[in-house]
């Protein structure tokens, strides 16, 4: 009874060890696949309905959504079925790396031996060649030559006077593979770790506003995070005059039991990383509700300089004359049509403007639209400057907030993949056999090699080596 | 003279190369062979000297900073993956002292040159979207389009070694060889009839600006639409049906079918790494800066995952079962259809996060 139960455990290992089922795993994986990105994954009905009738015709479309629908294909990646490709592929990858590894482990450990001068085996690369000289002349010639390719050859004296010089390298490139395979390992647990422990949620902060939660992105639910972080500042920044983004910026500060204990300014490249929760920029919008700041940066004619901050409706009075501006329209991305008339352009603050109306001593003097892209439009014709720095309070920053306890091991396994195929690629594993032997004239030289890689750069290599012989000596 | 003259020059010479080389197998003159390889060596000298020259171009108009080089939208990753396969395949020249793999490679990159005419995808030199100002982002791209090129070189190879093996018309291999070759040259007609059509000819007034297989496959005319369907598949049955001449063409051209398998297994054991750690792994490092999702299963990650298994599947079964000759070539050949699709499939048919390659 116990036998048989071992066997069927033998024949589970044995199904999993196979190469065969790799390449069939390989190709169930990859052809599923490609089913997933026909059909829009999460999408809402309608949309893969109307991909469907193109791809099948109207009548059989629902049905045929019906089906897949049934069969997990809308989220297909997350499908049990899919899923247990994977899980099948990993047992895959574990079961047949520790079938081959022992095998793999002993060779590489294997010394490299002496052979019989007598009776050589058939080694891929072979060479022969007689020199004039005794084997103990050229001996110092030989092992510097071995050297030279990046061995450190062993010796080991023959019978007839004559010796036998051989070595090894690159034995651990033959776990290039396991490596890769364990990288793989890896990468999957890194990510099984962030779909079960991690947060992948979304926070859209208005300018000036302090949260301490954010929402996740399946139920948009509030997660706490520990700590509170606020928005200071949202811009845009543009390639010179054009509506072209160039940055996307916000500057963030994040409070910890009501002390401050970070500020960054984030980009989209460049998110901000607080325990374990990390920011990225990936929106922004404009406040429906939106009744911001004007902040305006004064300089009289007397050079006098003064910062303000007013709301809609509001007056200042430029330093150190009497003429005082009143805050009438805004625009947030303000334009001239052909006939001279200004329009607004677009929602958000593609180019945003301020009219303002000048008055002396109670008596209209100037009024027009300052922008704030367009420095020539802050000057007054009386000399004195009203920078138009920012309408504050009236954008929102919308962050990615993600939290993945596995990613290290992610980035991790991605270094031990880059090593492993390095390893299993660009390295072999070669040994050398030099057998210098007593012959009439002087010395024969019989030079025999392998390389599990690679064999023919390694055969040019030697047939340098034995050139540069004849060469020599 | 500025960069968009000389990569015309490029162009141009690539298209004559093509030319050059095929006239060259089917005649086996060495002087033709000779010209055909200076034609190439020159069009690569002008495009190597277009591609600082645009360069420079971007960084003097302030839309780029020195570290960007002209690799980030579809027009010029074309091109940069065009200047990778020449230069692949003229280090295989000269290491093999061979030029039959000219009139394989070269069409390729006619392909590619002929696509960015046809679709008239924009050439500006564009500013950099803020997703894309990435370092990560730069070596992704790079060692992508090296691996493409390298996985461009084995389809010209596996493709001749599938050539030079198969003895039988019915033979599954066989189909499969003048299947794909036959496809390879409707697309290059099809694109050629574009060019003579809307270029040269100029019969409409209108400015289109995509008109890939306008003149073919999707011109307004029924008539011609039917008949170039029809003669599709009339070029498919030709190569299938004179395909054994050519197999006596590539015969005489001294490549023995070991050499070219050795070649199709070398270029994807370079390909494969560079692949995996440019192509998948830096990829999914610049999601994870930029949006913080390193996987997100959007087409063209699944693609690029999808091409990843098909090259696995053909190392795997090289070295671990054996597969030689003619069933590793066709797993070649079945892989770089699955570049071209991860590639250009994606964005001329799918949609996905992907926006900087889309030809709107």
């Amino acid at each position: 009874m116990a036998e048989k139960e071992k066997s069927f455990v033998d024949r589970i290992w044995d199904f999993f060890a196979s190469v065969k089922l790799a390449i069939v795993l390989f190709s169930l994986i990859a052809l599923t696949s490609i089913i997933g990105t026909v059909i829009e994954q999460n999408a809402s009905p309608e949309k893969n309905i109307i991909v469907l009738k193109r791809l099948i015709g109207e009548n059989l479309a629902p049905t045929v959504y019906r089906i897949l629908d049934t069969l997990g294909f809308m989220d297909m990646y997350h499908s049990w079925w899919f899923v247990t490709l994977l899980v099948l592929f990993a047992m895959n990858l574990i079961i047949c790396s520790l079938e081959r590894l022992p095998r793999i482990w002993n060779l590489i450990r294997e010394p490299v031996k002496p052979l019989n001068p007598e009776r050589v085996p058939a080694f891929p690369i072979r060479k022969e060649i007689v020199i004039r000289q005794s084997p103990e002349t050229v001996k110092e010639t030989l092992i510097q030559s071995v050297r030279h390719l990046g061995f450190k050859p062993m010796n080991s004296p023959l019978e007839d006077g004559g010796y036998q010089l051989y070595a090894q390298k690159g034995n651990w490139s033959r776990l290039g593979v396991y490596i890769t395979h364990l990288s793989i390992i890896m990468i999957m647990i890194g990510a099984v770790i962030g779909i079960f422990f991690g947060f992948n949620g979304f926070l859209n902060l208005p300018e000036g506003y302090t949260s301490d939660v954010a929402y996740s992105r399946k139920d948009s639910k509030p997660h706490p995070l520990g700590f509170s972080i606020r928005c200071d500042d949202f811009d845009v920044e543009f390639y010179g005059m054009s509506d072209m983004p160039k940055d996307y910026r916000s500057w963030l500060t994040v409070f910890k039991d009501g002390k401050e204990v970070m500020r960054k300014m984030i980009e989209v490249n460049n998110p901000l990383k607080f325990e374990g929760y990390t920011f990225y920029q990936s929106s922004y919008g404009m406040l429906s509700t939106g009744r911001g700041f004007f902040i305006f940066k004064l300089k009289g004619p007397d050079g006098k300089t003064e910062t303000i901050t007013k709301v809609m409706g509001e007056s200042f009075t430029i330093p150190g004359t009497n003429i005082k501006g009143t805050i009438k329209k805004f625009s947030p991305a303000l334009a001239i049509s052909q006939d001279g008339k200004t329009y607004t352009y677009a929602q958000m603050m593609n180019n945003p403007a301020v009219y303002i109306e000048f008055t002396e001593n109670g008596k209209p003097k100037y009024s027009g639209w300052i922008l704030r892209r367009y420095p020539r439009t802050w000057r007054l014709p009386d000399g004195s400057i009203v920078q138009f720095i920012d309408y504050w309070g009236v954008q929102y920053t919308g962050l990615q907030v993600r939290k993945d306890p596995g990613v290290w091991i992610v980035y991790l396994g991605c270094i031990v993949m880059a090593i492993g195929l390095y390893m299993a690629f660009f390295m072999s594993h070669k040994r050398i056999w030099l057998i210098a032997s007593k012959a009439k004239e002087g010395t024969l030289i019989r030079i025999l090699a392998t390389a599990n890689k690679n064999r023919a750069g390694f055969e040019r290599k030697v047939e340098t080596l034995v050139s540069n012989l004849n060469r020599e000596v | 003279m500025d960069s968009s003259t000389l990569f015309g020059i490029a162009t141009i010479g690539y298209i004559l190369a093509m030319v050059t080389y095929i006239v060259y197998i089917a005649f086996r003159n060495k002087t033709i062979g000779v010209i055909a390889s200076t034609i190439t060596i020159v069009s690569f000298i002008a495009q190597t000297g277009a591609f600082f020259m645009r360069w420079y171009e971007g960084y003097i108009m302030g839309l780029r900073s020195l570290w960007h080089p002209p690799i980030s939208n579809l027009y010029e990753s074309i091109i940069f993956f065009v200047w990778c396969l020449i230069l692949g395949y003229l280090i295989i020249e000269i290491k093999y002292k061979n030029r039959s793999f000219g009139a394989f490679v070269t069409p390729i990159a006619g392909l590619a040159l002929a696509f960015i005419e046809m679709t008239g995808m924009s050439k500006e030199i564009e500013p950099l979207v803020p997703a894309l100002q990435s370092n990560w982002l730069l070596a992704h791209v790079t060692m992508s389009f090296i691996s493409y090129a390298l996985f461009g070189l084995s389809f010209a190879t596996a493709l001749m070694y599938l050539i030079e093996k198969t003895e039988k018309k019915t033979e599954p291999a066989y189909i499969f060889w003048s299947c794909s070759l036959g496809i390879l040259i409707v697309l290059l007609v099809a694109m050629t009839m574009d060019y003579l059509e809307f270029h040269v000819a100029a019969t409409t007034s209108e400015n289109i600006k995509n008109y890939l297989f306008k003149a073919t496959f999707k011109s307004a005319n029924s008539t011609v639409a039917l008949l170039s369907w029809i003669g599709a598949f009339g070029i498919i049955a030709l190569v299938w049906a004179l395909g054994h001449h050519l197999k006596r063409v590539i015969s005489a051209l001294n490549v023995t079918p070991e050499i070219l398998d050795e070649l199709t297994y070398k270029t994807v054991a370079i390909g494969f790494p560079i692949f995996t750690l440019g192509g998948l792994i830096f990829g999914a490092i610049w999601a994870d800066q930029a949006w913080g999702v390193y996987w997100s299963w959007d087409p063209k990650e699944t693609w690029s995952l999808i091409t990843w298994f098909v090259y696995a599947f053909f190392l795997h079964a090289r070295l671990m079962r054996g597969w030689r000759g003619k069933r590793a070539a066709i797993v070649s050949v079945i892989g770089f259809v699955a570049v071209v699709f991860t590639y250009l499939g994606v964005n001329l048919l799918l949609s996905g996060l992907h926006s900087y390659g889309s030809l709107s």
